[in-house]
Formats: structure tokens, C-alpha cells, sequence
């Protein structure tokens, strides 16, 4: 499942991190690595962004950016 | 090694206190200026440590030193000294207590890269109980570690104290040090480094981590600058053959790096911090009601404050020029060399000052917001509609505050990091309905429209004021759209958007008023002089030639009373426009705008409009022989533009010459406070001319499509 999927308050391990090479190179130097533990913290009130918890931090990362990371939980 | 004053380095990621870290170390001086070519604010300050004075720079946040665009290349620049940039001596970085694994990573790009580093470990009280000790972290990292709380002021005679250490130490040494490298590259990187090293230009230093710097940075549509094609070719794998860069050297370098974070510092770490404030804050700020009226309560503060509570300071600021301009006409004998003082350097100097209320007020707002921690909730809130138009969720305030006016408006795009989303936001904020339209729009429609109601209940005259409201949100979001897809520097580049949600944290009065009185001195310093300069030569544009067929002295001189007097001195007011250059050069551009229902005349005033949209209305006065003292509630004013005839006979204003007029204002940029202060957040030309020529031709193409088509369905 992607990371897009995963439910509010629901914690999982990234699996990869797709997309193109800029964009993931970014999202992994911020510390979204295979391996990481992550957990949705929230929902913003349009739907989109979503608010995740990861080694410490909170990030604000967008769905259709979101559904690029593989995740198990 | 600079063999002048030591350069200290100040870097971190976004949101670790670095602002506040900086502003205590240097107490109040800092210089503030652009990086060279890009939109990247530079501030730079003079610190005396141990008797030894030393240059503090601080160093754009970042994530990281890989870069994919000019502005973004700015931290690899400022620390390694590419680009014409002096290379510092000694490196601070600002390491978040409450994530220092995160934040180290950027620590070991640095060492890497051979600069003496020093950690400033920030937000201590945050991190209460779990922070990691800063002798643990000094063993771990190999550099000082100093704990420090910028907003309460502890730990920085520490800090200053290891600083002073460190560029000691890098003056004895004559050099930097020795790179240190926490993990092996593979055979297939080390290959690839050896590639890129070998064809690395001389100016940059000759390392292995400059050549993983290209490998991991340079790419197919990188925007990058001063990187050679030497370097290009080979980090694409194309030189001395090998595998070409791709996703597996980003792989494996960011995987070690972290790898050796977390066996190394994720241990030193006591947990989780502490979040419950936050959350709770948060559960209101981001709910979908009470999130969303909190919201609209505070945008509606700036709003308000911007359009209505810098009123009366700005009505001051116009008062006391005005008063000094009297002032100056009573004891100078009359002549031109009052008339340049008056109409070209005091009101000059007025036209720059009377922005700085609303300059104040918006980046208190913003300071509050953004030192709050508040700002990042807004882009949060924002995203999902401003992301339709691919603009920032941080656009909304600058945007918002293009109601008011485009000046502080563009100032207040610094609040987005990355370049692209500012200019972009600047592109699009000077077509928002701003206060200078009105007084254009209310004279329109109150002199050619009529006063009667829509079916029975909607005013017109009302209806039509909020139809070019709306006309302007529109077409600034539909700006914001088409541009984004057809202008490459604007374009939407795929990089994630991530933005963190700091914690809430009590705002600093000091730091957030150090930041209006530096956003206000920049403008004045560097916008200021370029509105003055262009005020006087306008001025100079509708004074000269100063020549006149009659002689209206003798006229005045014989004229019957007062009232009559004064009539003769407004017909002379309006011939000397009429001859001035701005006349003639309202008469040459009459081809141009005659198909969009204007003539000279409107020619003149919408000249005239180029120092500021609201004196269209006493240009038009004076072209009208009503003086130049009207405004746009004068009935005297609205009379000559209901007479006004062309050769003819048919009156120049009509209802349709006021919509195709209206909207030519709502789209051109006349105004060049917004230009003046464009080239100075882009440090150039070539956006002004870029806003200044889109614009222009979108206002005169609807122009002449309402007024041509008006026409084609049977209005005059």
C-alpha cells in the first residue's frame, strides 16, 4: 500500500519511495528512507495535504506525492 | 584563507531558531541584501568575539546542500565559496534538539565537504528530557556542540566562546580541514567520483564530495548555474564511460548517511518530544470549522489593517508632504526650481513614505505568523486550492494583501522558500483590484454610469465596483495558471512539497520588529530611490517644455474677479499639459489606444497614472481645465467628462469607453512603485520588464476586445 492510503493514526515502515529523481532525492535528504517509520497524524480540512509524523518531525506532504511511497504496515 | 576579516558561516534547517540565533549573536546591525541573481535574501553582520571582529553570514535554511535551481545552490555557494562568494572559515550550524538525527545530516555533508564546523543545539527547551547531551553529540559529530536558547538568550557567551575557538583554530591551520567521510562509497561510486573529479574546474575545491555534490545535483533540467559542461558531461556518465548518474548513487549516499546517523546519533536521543501544546492548539487551528473561522478571522486583521487602520498614518504621511510642499512654495520665489522641489522631490520623497505604514503592519502580521509557527499552517490550510492554480499555500497572504497594495504585497512573497513561488506570486499580484484603482473606478462609474438598480434591488454602480473585484481574483488566479504552464522559470518543478509543521512557540517582539524595520529600510534604501527618481522624471515629462500660445498672465491680469482668475490659471494648467511631453507623447501613442475608445487626452492621464494609478484622476483634472485639485468625488470633474466631444461630436465617454477604460486599469501594470520594488526582490530587469510587458498587452487586448465588440453588438 502507499503512504496516500494509510489511515489517520495509523503508523507503517516505508517500503521505497517512488517518483522522479529530484523529487525523491528530496523526500529521502528529509529523511523519508526505506525502513523509516511513519505515522498520519492528520487530514487537512480539504482532504489534501496530509500531516505525517517521522523521526520526530511533522511534515505536511500531499496525497498524489504521498501515493509515490510504498509503505507496509 | 581570506586574509581580511574571519567569516563565520550560519546554517541549519528551516525552523531551528537560526533567525533568533542570529539576531543574538550580532545584537542589532545587520546588513541585508540579495545573493547575486536570485531572489535569496543575504544578511550579513560584523560580531566582535574575544576582541577579535569577525563577519557573521547567515546562510539560507536547507535540508540539504544538493541542489536542483539557482537559489537552492546558494547554501553549497555561501559555505564552499563558489560563485564569487568568499569561503568561510568556520561553519555554524543550527542542529533542531528535538530531531538532531535530521538535522546532523546536513553536518556531515558539510565535513564532507572539509569546513570546520561548530553545532549550535537549539530548542533545548523543547527537546526537555530528551535531548541528546551535548558532549555525546561533540564526540559523536568530531566538532563543539553548544546547547543554546536564542529566544531566552543562554548559552550564547558559549557559543561565542567556541566560535572564537574554532576560527582561532582555522587561522592557525592556514586551511581548511581534512574531509571526513562517516561511510565507504561502493567500487561503481568510487568510479563515478573519480570521473567527476577529474573534470571539476580549477575555482572549485578539488574534493570527492564536490564531484558527489554534481553527481547527486546536476540533471537533465537542473537549474543550476556556473556548473561547467565538463562537469555536466561527465557526471551523465558520458566521459571515461562507467555507469551514467541515476537514483542508485542518491541511494546509496543518503542511505549511508543516515545509516551512520541512526546507529550514531538516534541513540544519544531520550524519545519522542514532548507535543501535547501543539496538538492541542492544532486540534482547534486545523479543524474544518473552527480551523477555517480562525482562519478568515485573522486574514480579515490584515486585510483590515492594511486597507483601513494604515489609513490614518498614510493620510499623515501625505498631509505632512503636502504641508512641507506649501511650505516650500511660500518662501521660494516662484519658478521652476520650486516647482522640481515641490512636484518632483517632495512629492517624490512623499509617494516613497506613504507605502511604509502598510509595509510595517503587513510584517508584523507576518512576523507573528511566521515566528508563531503559524505561516506553515496557512500553506497547510491553503494548499489544496492554492495548489489548483499551482501557487504556494503561503501565496494567500501576499495575494490577500494585493487588495491593499502590490508593494508590500510583493515584499511579503520572502515568506515562501523557493524562488519559483515567489516570482510567480509576483507576477500575478498586481492584478488584484488594489486601493489606487478605486478612486479611477469611482469616478468612471459615478460620472458614466447611472445611479438606478439592477431588477429593482442591485445597485449598478455597486454592482459593477464588485464585478472588477472579481474580475481581478479571476484573472489573477487564470495569471497564475497559464503562466505557470507557459513561462519556464515559473513552471511547476516536480519536487516534492513537503513543508514541516514546527511547533507553536511564542513570537518574539524583538525579532519580528528587527524584520519590519529591515524590510522597511531595504525598501527605502533600494525601492525608495527608484520611485524618486521616477516620480521626478514624470514630473519633468508633464513640465517641460513650459510653453504657451496665449499669454495668460495679461489675461489673469485682467481678469474680471477671483473666480475668474483662478478658471484662467486651470486653462493655463491644461495647455501646458497639452504641450508638455507627456502631451505630446499622449498625442503619439493615440493610434495605439484610439481602437480601445481612448483618446490623447486619457493618453495623458494614463501616463501621468504611471507614478501612481490614483493620479489619473487629478491628470485628468488638470487635461480638463478643472485643476488639479479634484478628486474623484468631484461633481466638477464629472461634468467635463460627460461634456468631453470628439472632432465629431460624439462624446468620448460613454458607458462603454468606462468598462473598456476600467478594465484597461485593471489589467496594465501603470504603476511603478510595483515595477521599482519587482526589480528589487529579483535583483533586475528582466521581471519588471517581463510583469510590465504581459501585462500592458493583456490590458490593451480586452480593451479592444470590450470596446470593439461593445460596439459590434450595438453599444457607442
Amino acid at each position: 500500500m502507499t503512504l496516500a492510503e494509510l489511515r489517520r493514526g495509523r503508523s507503517a515502515v516505508i517500503e521505497a519511495v517512488g517518483g522522479e529523481r529530484p523529487f525523491r532525492r528530496r523526500l529521502m535528504e528529509m529523511g523519508l528512507l526505506p525502513g523509516t517509520a511513519v505515522t498520519v497524524r492528520n487530514v487537512a480540512p480539504l482532504g489534501d495535504p496530509i500531516e505525517i509524523e517521522l523521526r520526530h518531525a511533522r511534515l505536511s506532504i500531499r496525497r498524489h506525492e504521498a501515493a509515490l511511497i510504498q509503505v507496509a504496515p | 584563507m581570506s586574509s581580511g576579516t574571519p567569516l563565520v558561516a550560519l546554517a541549519g534547517n528551516p525552523n531551528t531558531g537560526k533567525t533568533t540565533l542570529f539576531n543574538a549573536l550580532t545584537g542589532s546591525r545587520a546588513k541585508v541584501g540579495n545573493y547575486p541573481g536570485v531572489t535569496v535574501e543575504r544578511r550579513v553582520a560584523r560580531v566582535q568575539l574575544a576582541g577579535r571582529s569577525i563577519e557573521l553570514l547567515d546562510v539560507p535554511g536547507t535540508y540539504s546542500l544538493a541542489a536542483r535551481s539557482a537559489d537552492e545552490q546558494i547554501a553549497l555557494s555561501a559555505m564552499v565559496g563558489l560563485g564569487g562568494l568568499p569561503r568561510p572559515d568556520v561553519v555554524v550550524f543550527c542542529v533542531d534538539a528535538t530531531q538532531p538525527v535530521r538535522g546532523s545530516y546536513l553536518v556531515l555533508q558539510a565535513q564532507e565537504l572539509g569546513m570546520r564546523t561548530v553545532v549550535a543545539l537549539t530548542m533545548i527547551d523543547e527537546a526537555r528530557g530528551v535531548a541528546p547531551g551535548a558532549r555525546a553529540l561533540s564526540s559523536a559529530l568530531g566538532c563543539p556542540v553548544v546547547e543554546v536558547d536564542g529566544r531566552r538568550r543562554t548559552g550564547i557567551a558559549e557559543l561565542r566562546a567556541a566560535i572564537g575557538q574554532a576560527v582561532a583554530e582555522a587561522q592557525a591551520a592556514g586551511g581548511p580541514p581534512e574531509p571526513v567521510w562517516r561511510w565507504t562509497p561502493s567500487r561503481d561510486l568510487r568510479g563515478a567520483i573519480e570521473r567527476v573529479r577529474a573534470a571539476l574546474p580549477p575555482d572549485w575545491p578539488q574534493t570527492d564530495a564536490m564531484a558527489l555534490w554534481a553527481l547527486m545535483s546536476v540533471g537533465d533540467d537542473d537549474e543550476l548555474t556556473g556548473v561547467p559542461e565538463t562537469v555536466r558531461r561527465a557526471a551523465a556518465g558520458g566521459e571515461g564511460g562507467g555507469r551514467p548518474a541515476g537514483t542508485w548513487i542518491d541511494d546509496e549516499a543518503i542511505t549511508a548517511r543516515y545509516g551512520w546517523l541512526d546507529r550514531t546519533v538516534a541513540p544519544l536521543v531520550g524519545g519522542a518530544p514532548d507535543r501535547s501544546f501543539t496538538e492541542r492548539i492544532d486540534r482547534v487551528l486545523l479543524n474544518r470549522f473552527a480551523g477555517f473561522a480562525v482562519f478568515l478571522g485573522i486574514m480579515f486583521v490584515v486585510f483590515q489593517s492594511l486597507f483601513t487602520w494604515a489609513d490614518p498614518a498614510i493620510t499623515l504621511v501625505e498631509a505632512a508632504f503636502g504641508w512641507l510642499g506649501d511650505q516650500a512654495r511660500a518662501h521660494l520665489p516662484a519658478g521652476i526650481g520650486t516647482d522640481f522641489l515641490v512636484d518632483g522631490v517632495i512629492a517624490g520623497l512623499g509617494s516613497v513614505l506613504v507605502f511604509l505604514p502598510q509595509i510595517l503592519l503587513l510584517f508584523f502580521f507576518i512576523g507573528l505568523m511566521e515566528d508563531s509557527g503559524y505561516m506553515a499552517r496557512v500553506a497547510y490550510l491553503m494548499d489544496r486550492i492554492m495548489k489548483s492554480m499551482n501557487l504556494h499555500g503561503r501565496a494567500f497572504v501576499p495575494m490577500l494583501s494585493g487588495f491593499a497594495c502590490a508593494v508590500p504585497a510583493i515584499m511579503a512573497t520572502r515568506t515562501m522558500e523557493r524562488q519559483r513561488d515567489r516570482l510567480l506570486t509576483m507576477m500575478v499580484v498586481p492584478l488584484m483590484t488594489c486601493s489606487a484603482r478605486l478612486p479611477i473606478y469611482t469616478l468612471v462609474i459615478a460620472s458614466l454610469f447611472p445611479a438606478g438598480h439592477v431588477m429593482g434591488v442591485f445597485p449598478v454602480q455597486g454592482m459593477l465596483m464588485i464585478a472588477m473585484y472579481l474580475f481581478s481574483v479571476l484573472t489573477a488566479l487564470a495569471a497564475a495558471w497559464v503562466l505557470s504552464r507557459r513561462v519556464r522559470p515559473l513552471r511547476a518543478r516536480r519536487l516534492p512539497f513537503v513543508i514541516e509543521l514546527p511547533p507553536y512557540r511564542v513570537p518574539r517582539l524583538a525579532d519580528v520588529t528587527r524584520m519590519m524595520w529591515q524590510r522597511s529600510s531595504m525598501f527605502l534604501r533600494e525601492a525608495g530611490t527608484v520611485i524618486l527618481a521616477c516620480t521626478i522624471a514624470l514630473w519633468a515629462l508633464l513640465s517641460f517644455p513650459r510653453t504657451t500660445a496665449t499669454d495668460y498672465d495679461a489675461l489673469i491680469a485682467a481678469a474680471p474677479s477671483k473666480e475668474a482668475a483662478a478658471e484662467i490659471e486651470n486653462q493655463r494648467a491644461a495647455e501646458l499639459t497639452r504641450n508638455s511631453y507627456a502631451g505630446r507623447l499622449g498625442r503619439a501613442i493615440e493610434p495605439a489606444i484610439e481602437p480601445l475608445g481612448f483618446d490623447w487626452k486619457i493618453g495623458v492621464g494614463i501616463i501621468g497614472a504611471f507614478a501612481a494609478r490614483e493620479v489619473f484622476v487629478s491628470t485628468m483634472g488638470v487635461v480638463y481645465s478643472a485643476g488639479a485639485d479634484v478628486d474623484e468625488e468631484s461633481a466638477t470633474l464629472r461634468e467635463h467628462i460627460r461634456a468631453e466631444v470628439r472632432e465629431d461630436g460624439r462624446p468620448v465617454y460613454t458607458p462603454l469607453t468606462g468598462l473598456s477604460l476600467m478594465i484597461f486599469f485593471a489589467l496594465a501594470c501603470q504603476c511603478m512603485s510595483t515595477l521599482a520594488v519587482v526589480k528589487r526582490e529579483t535583483g533586475g530587469y528582466r521581471w519588471p520588464l517581463f510583469l510590465f510587458s504581459y501585462m500592458t498587452a493583456l490590458a490593451w487586448l480586452t480593451s479592444l476586445l470590450v470596446y470593439q465588440g461593445g460596439r459590434l453588438l450595438g453599444f457607442e
